[in-house]
C-alpha cells in the first residue's frame, strides 16, 4: 500500500510541475500579448488624434468657404441670411386622408384604373 | 468550583476523636488551594505569551512574505491599467461651444545631432543645409565640429523633411518625439487661443506651455494629466466666430481702419460667442512679442480686451439709467441741452456746433446723443453715486475674462473725481475702457439689470448676478436705446426682423502732447438686440476709421462702426438660430408712449 502512496505521490508532483510550466508560459505569453495590444493601442489613438486634427484643418471655415466659391456653379450655397427663415405656413400639407366606407378590418375586393401621373393628382 | 472550607467540621471532629492535630488538617487544604491558584495564572500567563507570540509571528511572517515577493519578482516599468488617451495627449484640446476642435496636437519629431556619432559631418551638414532652406551650411559645419557633443537642429519636422533625414543616412542624426500644439483653422480666434511653445525639452518629450490668451490662462487645467482627455470646452462659436472676422475684416477695410475689434456676447449666460480682433496673427507660427513701437501696432495687440480707448457716447446710456434708476428723470423728463455749456474754464460742446437745446426730453439726449444734456443729468445724480454705479457695472476694474491680457489692461481713470470729470465721464471722455468692459456693462442692462461677468467658457446656467437697476429701468433704457436706431445717430444699424437697439461712441484719440486728435478716432457701436427680448450684445470698435464715399470724409461711428455692426447682425443672427420678427410684437414703452 505504502509504495503505491509514495508512487502516486510522486506521480502528482510530476504532473503539477509540469502544469505550472505551463502556466507560467501561458502567463507570460497574455502578458506580451497585452502589451503589444496597449502599444497598438496607443498607435491608433496617435493616429486617431492626427486625423482629428486633419479633419478639422480640412474643414476650416475658410477652405469651406473657398470651396463653396469655387463650386458655386454646382451648389449654389450662399452665407445664411434672414429671408431664408420659412414659416410653417408656406410648407404645403399632405393631401387629406381619403375618406372610405368599407370596413377596413375585413378583406376587401378594390379595383382601380391607376392614373399615369400620379403626382398630378396631388396639388 | 466548589471551595472546599479549610477546615472542614466532619474530618476536624475525626481528627479530634483520634488525637491528631486539625491543624494539619487546614494547612493540607491551604496548600491545596495554592496549588489550583498556582495552576490557574500559569495557564493565564501561557495563554498570553501564545497569543503574543502568534501576532508577532504572523506580522513577521507578513513582512517577510512582502519583502520575498518583492525580491523575487522581476523589476517592470509602472504602467496604467488600461491604456487610456492620457498617455498620447499630454495637453488637453480647445474646443468650440459645439465640440469643433479649435487647438489640438500632433506628433511630429525634432532633429537632434550626437557629434560624436557623426561619420561624414560635412556631407550631412551639406544635405541638411538642402532640406531646411532656413539653415546655413557653414554655421551646421561649424557647429557640428567645434567639440560639443550633442546639439538641437530642428524642434519640429513634417514626416518628408523626416524621411529625407533618414534618407542622408548618417547615424549622428537623430529624432525625438514632439508633441506639437496644432490651430488647424489658422489665424480664426487667434487672439483668444493664443498660443502655445516649448518648455523644458528633453530627448524623449518635450513640454508644451500656453504662451498668451486663453492656452496661457488655462495653462494648469490644459497641462492636468487628469483631465487630458477632456477638451476644454470654450463659449465660441466657430461658424459665427468666422462670419464676424469676415465682415469686420471687410468693413475694416471699406472704412480704412487700422484696427478693429467685435465682441458677440449671450446677454443671459455671458458667455462670449464671437471675439474677433484684427489685424491678427497665425498661432501655429506666433510672430515674437514686440521690443521696440507701440505695442498696440503688434498684430498680437488684442484690441478687443487690452485696447483701452476712450468710448465716447456710448456711456451716456449708463448716466441716463442711473438716473432714471434713482428716480431723478424718466424718458420724457426734459433737461437743459442749450450748448454751449460753461462749467468754470470748461466749455461743453455738442458734435459739429450743433445746438439740440434749449430742452431736450431725456429720450431724445439719448436719441441725438447730447453732450449737454447728459452732463446736466450727470450733475443732478453727482460725482460719488456716479463712480459707484460705474464701479458696480465693472467699467472700473479690469475684465474677468478668462484672458491672460486682459489683466493688464486696466481702464484708465483719472487721480481725482472733479465735477467736470463728473461731466465729462458721463459722455465717455476722460475715462477709458476696453471693448470687452463695455460689452459687459452693456449685457448688463439688456439682461434686465443683474449684472453679467463675461466669461469664454461654455457655461449653460443663466448668470446669477448682482442685480444693479431694476428691470423697468432697463428695459426703458433698450427702449431709447432702440430709438437712436430707429431715428437717432445709427439709422445704417436697422436689420428688418431683428430689432437692434444701440448707441453710437465716437471718440478723438489723445495727442502724444496733450489735447486731442481730430483726424484720428475711435467709433464704437455698442447693441443689444433684439430689443423686445434682448439675447445678443454687440460692440463694434474701428481704430481711426473714416468713410469717404461722400464729398468729405466721415469720422463718426454712425457712418463707420453701424454699418459694420448691422452686417455683422444680419449675418450671424440666423446662425444663432434667431428667426427674423416680420411684425413688431411688443412695442418697447418708451418708443409706445413716444409715437
Amino acid at each position: 500500500m505504502r509504495p503505491l502512496l509514495y508512487v502516486l505521490s510522486f506521480l502528482a508532483v510530476m504532473g503539477l510541475g509540469f502544469w505550472a510550466y505551463r502556466e507560467n508560459y501561458t502567463t507570460q505569453d497574455s502578458l506580451s500579448e497585452v502589451s503589444e495590444l496597449q502599444d497598438e493601442i496607443a498607435n491608433l489613438r496617435e493616429s486617431l488624434t492626427v486625423q482629428r486634427a486633419e479633419w478639422a484643418y480640412l474643414n476650416r471655415p475658410a477652405r469651406l468657404r473657398d470651396l463653396a466659391t469655387i463650386n458655386f456653379d454646382r451648389l449654389g450655397l450662399l452665407p445664411m441670411e434672414p429671408s431664408q427663415f420659412g414659416t410653417a405656413a408656406m410648407i404645403s400639407f399632405p393631401p387629406p386622408a381619403v375618406k372610405s366606407s368599407l370596413d377596413l378590418n375585413a378583406p376587401q375586393a378594390v379595383s382601380g384604373v391607376l392614373n399615369a401621373d400620379p403626382e398630378g393628382t396631388t396639388p | 468550583m466548589t471551595r472546599i472550607p479549610l477546615r472542614p467540621l466532619a474530618r476536624i471532629l475525626d481528627a479530634r476523636t483520634k488525637g491528631e492535630n486539625p491543624d494539619t488538617i487546614e494547612r493540607e487544604n491551604l496548600r491545596l488551594r495554592h496549588e489550583q491558584m498556582r495552576d490557574k495564572s500559569r495557564g493565564r500567563a501561557q495563554l498570553r505569551l501564545v497569543v503574543l507570540a502568534l501576532c508577532f509571528s504572523s506580522a513577521y511572517g507578513l513582512i517577510g512574505a512582502r519583502m520575498g515577493m518583492l525580491a523575487a519578482t522581476q523589476p517592470v516599468e509602472p504602467r496604467s491599467a488600461s491604456a487610456s488617451n492620457e498617455i498620447e495627449a499630454s495637453r488637453a484640446d480647445i474646443v468650440d461651444r459645439n465640440g469643433r476642435v479649435l487647438a489640438t496636437n500632433m506628433l511630429t519629431h525634432a532633429l537632434y545631432v550626437q557629434t560624436r556619432d557623426l561619420i561624414d559631418p560635412a556631407h550631412a551638414a551639406h544635405e541638411l543645409a538642402q532640406i531646411f532652406p532656413d539653415l546655413d551650411e557653414k554655421t551646421l559645419l561649424r557647429r557640428f565640429t567645434d567639440g560639443r557633443s550633442f546639439l538641437w537642429v530642428k524642434k519640429v519636422l513634417s514626416p518628408e523633411q523626416m524621411q529625407k533625414v533618414h534618407e542622408i543616412g548618417d547615424p549622428g542624426l537623430l529624432f525625438g518625439p514632439r508633441e506639437m500644439r496644432l490651430y488647424p483653422n489658422g489665424t480664426l480666434a487667434a487672439h483668444v487661443l493664443g498660443g502655445a511653445t516649448f518648455g523644458a525639452e528633453g530627448v524623449d518629450s518635450a513640454e508644451v506651455i500656453g504662451t498668451a490668451g486663453l492656452e496661457k490662462f488655462e495653462d494648469a487645467r490644459l497641462r492636468d494629466p487628469a483631465q487630458a482627455g477632456t477638451p476644454l470646452v470654450t463659449s465660441l462659436d466657430l461658424t459665427v466666430q468666422t462670419t464676424v472676422e469676415e465682415v469686420l475684416q471687410t468693413g475694416m477695410t471699406m472704412m480704412n481702419a487700422k484696427g478693429g475689434a467685435a465682441i458677440l456676447m449671450d446677454v443671459n449666460t455671458g458667455e462670449v460667442i464671437s471675439l474677433a480682433a484684427l489685424p491678427t496673427f497665425d498661432p501655429n507660427d506666433r510672430p515674437a512679442n514686440p521690443v521696440s513701437g507701440d505695442p498696440s501696432e503688434s498684430p498680437l495687440f488684442n484690441r478687443a480686451v487690452q485696447g483701452i480707448y476712450e468710448l465716447g457716447s456710448t456711456f451716456k446710456i449708463f448716466a441716463v439709467s442711473q438716473a432714471m434708476e434713482l428716480g431723478l428723470v424718466n424718458p420724457d423728463t426734459l433737461v437743459d441741452a442749450n450748448a454751449p455749456m460753461r462749467w468754470g474754464k470748461f466749455k461743453i460742446n455738442e458734435f459739429e456746433g450743433h445746438n439740440y437745446g434749449p430742452l431736450l426730453s431725456v429720450a431724445d439726449v439719448i436719441a441725438k446723443s447730447s453732450n449737454v444734456g447728459t452732463a446736466h443729468i450727470a450733475l443732478m445724480i453727482g460725482g460719488e453715486r456716479q463712480q459707484a454705479f460705474l464701479r458696480k457695472m465693472g467699467l472700473f476694474d479690469a475684465s474677468p475674462i478668462e484672458l491672460v491680457e486682459a489683466k493688464g489692461a486696466k481702464p484708465l481713470l483719472p487721480k481725482r473725481w472733479a465735477d467736470i470729470v463728473t461731466i465729462t465721464a458721463s459722455y465717455g471722455h476722460g475715462v477709458g475702457g476696453s471693448p470687452m468692459n463695455l460689452a459687459s456693462a452693456y449685457a448688463t442692462i439688456a439682461n434686465g439689470g443683474i449684472k453679467v461677468t463675461p466669461t469664454l467658457l461654455k457655461r449653460t446656467t443663466p448668470m446669477q448676478g448682482e442685480r444693479i437697476i431694476s428691470q423697468k429701468t432697463a428695459s426703458l433704457a433698450v427702449g431709447m436705446m432702440r430709438r437712436v436706431v430707429t431715428e437717432g445717430t445709427a439709422s445704417l444699424a436697422e436689420v428688418p426682423g431683428y430689432f437692434v437697439a444701440g448707441k453710437t461712441g465716437t471718440a478723438e484719440k489723445p495727442k502724444k502732447g496733450g489735447g486731442y486728435d481730430h483726424d484720428k478716432v475711435v467709433n464704437t457701436f455698442a447693441s443689444v438686440f433684439p430689443a423686445n427680448n434682448p439675447k445678443y450684445v454687440l460692440v463694434v470698435t474701428l481704430d481711426e476709421p473714416v468713410e469717404t464715399t461722400g464729398p468729405k470724409p466721415r469720422r463718426t461711428a454712425g457712418w463707420t462702426a453701424v454699418p459694420v455692426a448691422a452686417e455683422i447682425v444680419r449675418r450671424t443672427a440666423p446662425l444663432l438660430g434667431l428667426r427674423p420678427q416680420l411684425e413688431a410684437s411688443t412695442l418697447d414703452g418708451v418708443t409706445a408712449v413716444k409715437q
